[in-house]
């Protein structure tokens, strides 16, 4: 195992009995929860939680270009908006619009969604995503990315796959699953996972700090069992809601 | 207006989830036939099979790309997906707004992946002659349709490669509506059917689903060809300048029948946030059902309804199985 990978040895993030700072197993996800249909006016949007995470996406479109310039004739727009809310952190910070950390993240969700969208069965239209966090615990970007994957379905967009994502860490020589922001904060590697589950693709793998070929393979490893997770219960929530729709509107 | 904010109190959750309950007893098939996003669909491979919407190939299996409900015809497998976009098919009858006027073609709204064409080629123009157009129509298409009117036509044409949707209204049940009130609902609501333009003449009142979702609440007009005779008369006399000789007439609707449009509306509203499917019959059924409880048109949109209206589609639907069973 490389102990110089944690970086703060000072601060114990597994206790003697194996158990994290918030109770979890090291290969322990937290609470997840989903709602579909939160933002009346869009035409998709869902509400997903990761534990303390917390995140609302919606979704207008296919609809008309807006700036004409932008339009492409053989297939969709897709465009992103990512904004955290002045309320999210713990402590109050007036954000502006376009700073790095939120042009950088807009553009990892919008790529990230466009791999699985099928732009050419919608030529010249545009696809917005806004996705607002309400409350900050770490694994925002999983957050964004899962729940803007439901707001999408919601809007009946055609899609390849779904796309998933779950972040995963290493702390004390641990690999641990879906961090918290404590965790995330410790300094050690953050590594943030998207995939096609049921394509078996990688869309989107970020990781900061550096970590051993190893240990990047078992962290690599959880997060795609994480993944895989999230998939199944956003898999149970669409199924559900179509099934409500349906029955409701009857024959 | 696609949701209502009720809060319920706790004796109406309960009974609106018995009644949710009993909808779902008596609705059989459903369960199996849901997919979500990138399910399988089970597909005989022996006999061969067609791929339609909402389903891609993925290693030989059949591969569901939107949420929704299987349908099979035949030999063709698709999804119906229940999306809050109009999925134009010819022939439809739509309401929509005018949003723009560009050279010899209106731009419609209509809740589509793009703004819909009405060309002036494809209108009846309101003298009736059929002869083409000139460059005096051309100008004069402001007398026809404005920015912001609200008008009904037909979809000629869908063209796939680019999208765009043609309409046309050759017909005098096309045309501008008025003194009335516009509802969107979710298209999938509104089911395709012979009829889309309804006279309720216990009311006076003309009803139109459009396949798009939107729908029309507006006071009954005889013969439409009759309020586009002013508009005939200027381009007569105009000549090519228009000139608004006319003094609109000043019609105001009777506030009663004002209050009936606006019952009929609040019955879809309540419909619409239930998710319920929207027909003629089922609209009236409500629209008298509130009369018969005394609701107030206010009332409508209130919990204790909205309750109501669910018990009321269970007993609806659980008569029309016994009909048949």
């Amino acid at each position: 195992m490389d102990h110089r990978i944690s970086l703060k040895k000072e601060t114990e993030y597994i206790s003697p009995e194996g158990l994290r700072l918030d109770g979890r197993l090291p290969s322990e996800m937290r609470q997840i929860s989903a709602e579909i249909g939160v933002v009346p006016n869009a035409d998709g949007s869902a509400a997903f939680e990761m534990g303390n995470t917390k995140v609302i996406a919606a979704v207008y479109g296919p609809r008309k270009v807006q700036n004409w310039g932008q339009q492409i004739n053989d297939q969709a727009l897709v465009r992103c908006e990512y904004r955290m809310a002045n309320f999210s952190t713990g402590d109050r910070v007036r954000r502006p619009k376009g700073d790095r950390r939120t042009t950088e993240i807009s553009l990892v969700i919008r790529q990230t969604m466009e791999a699985c969208i099928m732009t050419q069965q919608m030529p010249r239209t545009q696809i917005d995503i806004y996705v607002q966090v309400l409350q900050a615990d770490g694994g925002t970007r999983s957050a964004c990315i899962n729940a803007a994957t439901l707001a999408l379905a919601a809007a009946g967009i055609p899609m390849r796959d779904l796309v998933t994502s779950c972040s995963a860490g290493y702390l004390n020589g641990t690999p641990l699953l879906d961090l918290n922001y404590v965790e995330d904060s410790a300094g050690g590697p953050d590594v943030t996972l998207g995939i096609l589950p049921t394509l078996d693709r990688v869309t989107l793998l970020q990781a900061d700090s550096k970590l051993t070929m190893d240990a990047f393979e078992s962290v690599m490893q959880l997060a795609t069992e994480g993944c895989m997770a999230v998939a199944g219960y956003i898999r149970r929530v669409l199924r559900e809601h179509t099934k409500q729709l349906e029955l409701r509107r009857g024959v | 207006m696609k949701e209502l904010q009720v809060s319920l109190n706790q004796t109406q959750k309960i009974r609106l989830q018995t009644a949710l309950q009993k909808l779902q007893d008596l609705s059989s098939k459903v369960d199996h036939s849901i997919v979500a996003v990138a399910d399988t669909i089970s597909v005989n491979h022996e006999d061969g099979f067609l791929k339609g919407h909402g389903t891609f190939e993925l290693g030989g299996e059949v591969v569901a790309t939107v949420c929704g409900v299987v349908e099979r015809v035949n030999k063709l497998v698709y999804v119906r997906a229940l999306r809050p976009r109009y999925q134009a098919e010819r022939g439809d009858i739509i309401v929509g707004r005018v949003v723009e006027i560009v050279p010899e073609r209106w731009k419609v709204e209509i809740n589509f992946s793009q703004d819909a064409v009405l060309m002036l080629s494809s209108m009846n123009m309101p003298d009736g002659i059929q002869r083409r157009r000139t460059a005096n129509d051309e100008l004069n298409m402001r007398t026809i349709f404005e920015e912001n009117d609200i008008i009904c036509a037909e979809v000629r044409d869908t063209f796939q490669q680019d999208g765009t949707l043609h309409l046309q209204a050759r017909s005098r049940k096309y045309g501008k509506l008025e003194k009335g009130q516009l509802l969107t609902v979710s298209p999938y609501l509104v089911k395709r059917s012979k009829q889309h333009f309804h006279h309720l003449e216990e009311f006076g009142i003309d009803l139109i689903l459009g396949s798009n979702g939107y729908i029309w609440i507006g006071e009954h007009v005889e013969a439409r060809d009759n309020q586009e005779n002013p508009s005939n008369q200027q381009n007569d006399t105009s000549n090519g300048r228009y000139v608004n000789l006319a003094v609109p007439e000043k019609t105001y609707t009777a506030l009663e029948k004002r209050q009936q449009i606006c019952r009929i509306a609040n019955a879809i509203r309540v419909l619409s946030s239930l998710g319920f499917n929207m027909t003629k019959e089922i609209i009236m059924e409500i629209v008298n059902l509130s009369i018969t409880l005394n609701v107030e048109i206010h009332e409508m949109l209130g919990a204790e309804f909205y309750v109501r209206v669910a018990e009321k589609e269970v007993e609806r639907r659980s008569s029309l199985k016994m009909g048949r069973g």
